[in-house]
């Protein structure tokens, strides 16, 4: 009457993805309904790159290429982690709505909802990317290699931003609400983007600061992003492996840690 | 082989922040196939929990509980394909459709795609919100919010519902409307639990109703049983004005066992036996020449249950009204 009472493990595979899928189109849909909160946090990482351009641009010297060259991948890479926040918030908003409440009493695959959720972001993030190739173009940035590393690289960092998503799927699911899943989120992500290499040069930072610095992931993304952008002065196949380890690392930790915080959350 | 219940628990226990707050001291019912239950009882009563751990949101302390023989930890997974959820908690989801939320539920249902069309559009049909289909449910009132999400618990055809407080904060006209469809789904033999603070609700729609209070069960049986339980009837006699009725009053005192109600031209007397004491009411008045407007026996209302079962009154017993505007703040 309802669903077919046996289900094989190939089956339930199926199910799985179908369920991912289905809960990845129904946040997609909550971004398109609200298109005002679609169109400001795009318009958000384009002023970075504005301001980072024009206004200190000048004052930031780097080696080999122009600031904007440099900034680009930089600017990629924090904006793609920032939109792990938005699978914070969504989460917490989805448990203090009792979504989450009805999709447990549901025969649905208990990963979908988080796989759902980051599926979406990840989306909205390969969305935004282009928005801000476009733009960088627009404000003069060009690939230094070609557009095939030039692509492999934007997948590089999409990747590394949908590991960071799971992880902060545990902060959604921790928060009472939406507004202060919001605010844990950023302590944890602006020494993360901000003491890196994304907008400017690790070498000019304090002897202290440069230790972390320049062997968090963050750095070591940007540094692999530019690497396969820029080319040049800037190959570095080791940050290249470096990045990927992260990448691979990160999501063999935080997808199960998620999922479990997702079980224990009543 | 005898067959299992639709509902059962039993000995169930929840406990909530560390120790601190005991949601369930023990709490057993079982409820019999296409039957309606009616949960009873106030806020913080322990209705929501019990909803919760039957419909495999939350995990008891101690105790088991299963549906059509399933148990509700163990095999979880059974248990969601036989039930559906609807009330205060689970919800639906504002930036969609009405439309997009059925096929939504429909889809993690695991239904096919064809199945889910029709089944959606089948049930806005009959929730009357096929002009509102296409609408994201932001713009809904409450009343058709409800219908959605009770429409949502039903894309599956689950034998089972859980309908946690369905009409708490709607106007009465909407739970009107809510009871209907809820009667329709008995009809056609649909097991429901339905838990409410609305003792009208619950005499309406239950069968059997288990009045629960701080955790524990307090009361259990058929909305007249639990009111046969009180021994009393209440003898209301209406006479041409007030001051009639004040004589009348002074005539009858002995035969109440409360001191009699007095309201307007109207007089209630609680009384052991209804037509003994009619008969002697009216034998009275008549040898005083006092003329009667009307007699009418009735039982005791749930509320009157309620009121002697918990020793403090239903908080929503007021009027609906004033339960709504409460249930709107507490909601």
């Amino acid at each position: 009457m309802t669903t077919s009472e046996v289900i094989g493990s190939s089956g339930r595979i199926r199910w799985m993805l179908s369920d991912v899928v289905t809960v990845t189109w129904r946040n997609l849909l909550g971004f398109l309904r609200i298109p005002e909160a679609l169109f400001f946090s795009t318009l958000h990482p384009v002023m970075f790159v504005l301001l980072f351009r024009y206004v200190f641009g000048g004052a930031i010297h780097v080696e080999g290429t122009a600031y904007v060259d440099y900034l680009m991948p930089g600017i990629f890479v924090q904006t793609v982690c920032f939109g792990a926040v938005a699978t914070s918030i969504g989460l917490a908003e989805d448990l203090q709505k009792g979504l989450i409440e009805r999709f447990r009493a549901l025969p649905m695959a208990r990963i979908a909802v988080l796989g759902g959720r980051t599926s979406a972001d990840l989306v909205r993030n390969v969305f935004v990317v282009a928005i801000m190739t476009g733009v960088g173009y627009l404000v003069g940035f060009r690939i230094g290699t070609n557009a095939a590393l030039f692509l492999v690289g934007a997948l590089l960092l999409l990747v590394f931003a949908y590991s960071l998503s799971w992880g902060f799927s545990v902060v959604g699911l921790s928060a009472p609400n939406s507004e202060t899943a919001q605010v844990m989120s950023f302590p944890l992500l602006f020494p993360l983007t901000f003491a890196s290499s994304a907008f400017v040069p690790v070498s000019s930072m304090p002897g202290w600061l440069q230790a972390f610095a320049a062997h968090q992931p963050v750095s070591l993304v940007v540094d692999a992003a530019r690497s396969l952008m820029l080319g040049g002065a800037y190959h570095s196949t080791s940050a290249e492996l470096q990045a990927l380890a992260w990448c691979v690392g990160l999501l063999a930790v935080l997808v199960p840690l998620g999922v479990w915080r997702y079980r224990r959350t009543a | 082989m005898s067959e299992a219940p639709a509902i059962e628990a039993n000995e169930l226990v929840k406990v909530f922040d560390k120790g601190k707050v005991r949601a369930l001291s023990g709490v057993s019912i079982s409820v019999e196939r296409g039957s309606v239950l009616g949960l009873l009882g106030p806020n913080g009563a322990g209705k929501t929990t019990v909803v919760r751990i039957l419909s495999t949101v939350l995990a008891p302390d101690s105790g088991w509980a299963s549906i059509l023989g399933h148990d509700v930890v163990k095999e979880a997974s059974k248990v969601r394909q036989l039930i559906g959820l609807a009330g205060q908690y689970a919800t639906v989801d504002e930036n969609l459709t009405g439309r997009e939320n059925l096929v939504m539920v429909g889809r993690l249902t695991h239904l096919n795609r064809a199945t889910v069309r029709s089944r959606a559009d089948e049930l806005l049909e009959s929730f009357e919100l096929t002009d509102a289909a296409s609408r994201p449910l932001k713009t809904y009132s409450g009343g058709m919010r409800r219908r959605l999400d009770l429409a949502a618990a039903l894309v599956g055809r689950p034998p089972v519902m859980f309908l946690d407080e369905p009409t708490t904060g709607l106007d009465p006209q909407s739970r009107q409307d809510l009871w209907s469809i809820i009667e329709g789904l008995v009809k056609v033999g649909t097991t429901v639990l339905l838990t409410t603070q609305y003792l009208e609700e619950a005499d309406r729609l239950a069968d059997r109703v288990v009045v629960v209070d701080h955790g524990r069960v307090i009361a259990e049986g058929t909305p007249g049983e639990l009111k046969a339980d009180l021994g009393t009837t209440v003898v209301e006699v209406t006479f041409g004005d007030s001051s009639i009725a004040d004589d009348a009053s002074t005539l009858l005192q002995g035969l109440s066992t409360r001191p009699i109600l007095h309201e307007g031209a109207a007089l209630e007397l609680t009384v052991e036996d209804g037509p003994r004491v009619a008969i002697e009411v009216l034998r009275t008045l008549d040898a005083a020449g006092i003329a009667v407007g009307g007699l009418a026996l009735r039982e005791p209302s749930l509320d009157d249950v309620f009121l002697t079962l918990t020793g403090h009154k239903s908080d929503d017993s007021a009027t609906t009204a004033a339960a709504a505007a409460k249930g709107a703040v507490v909601g």
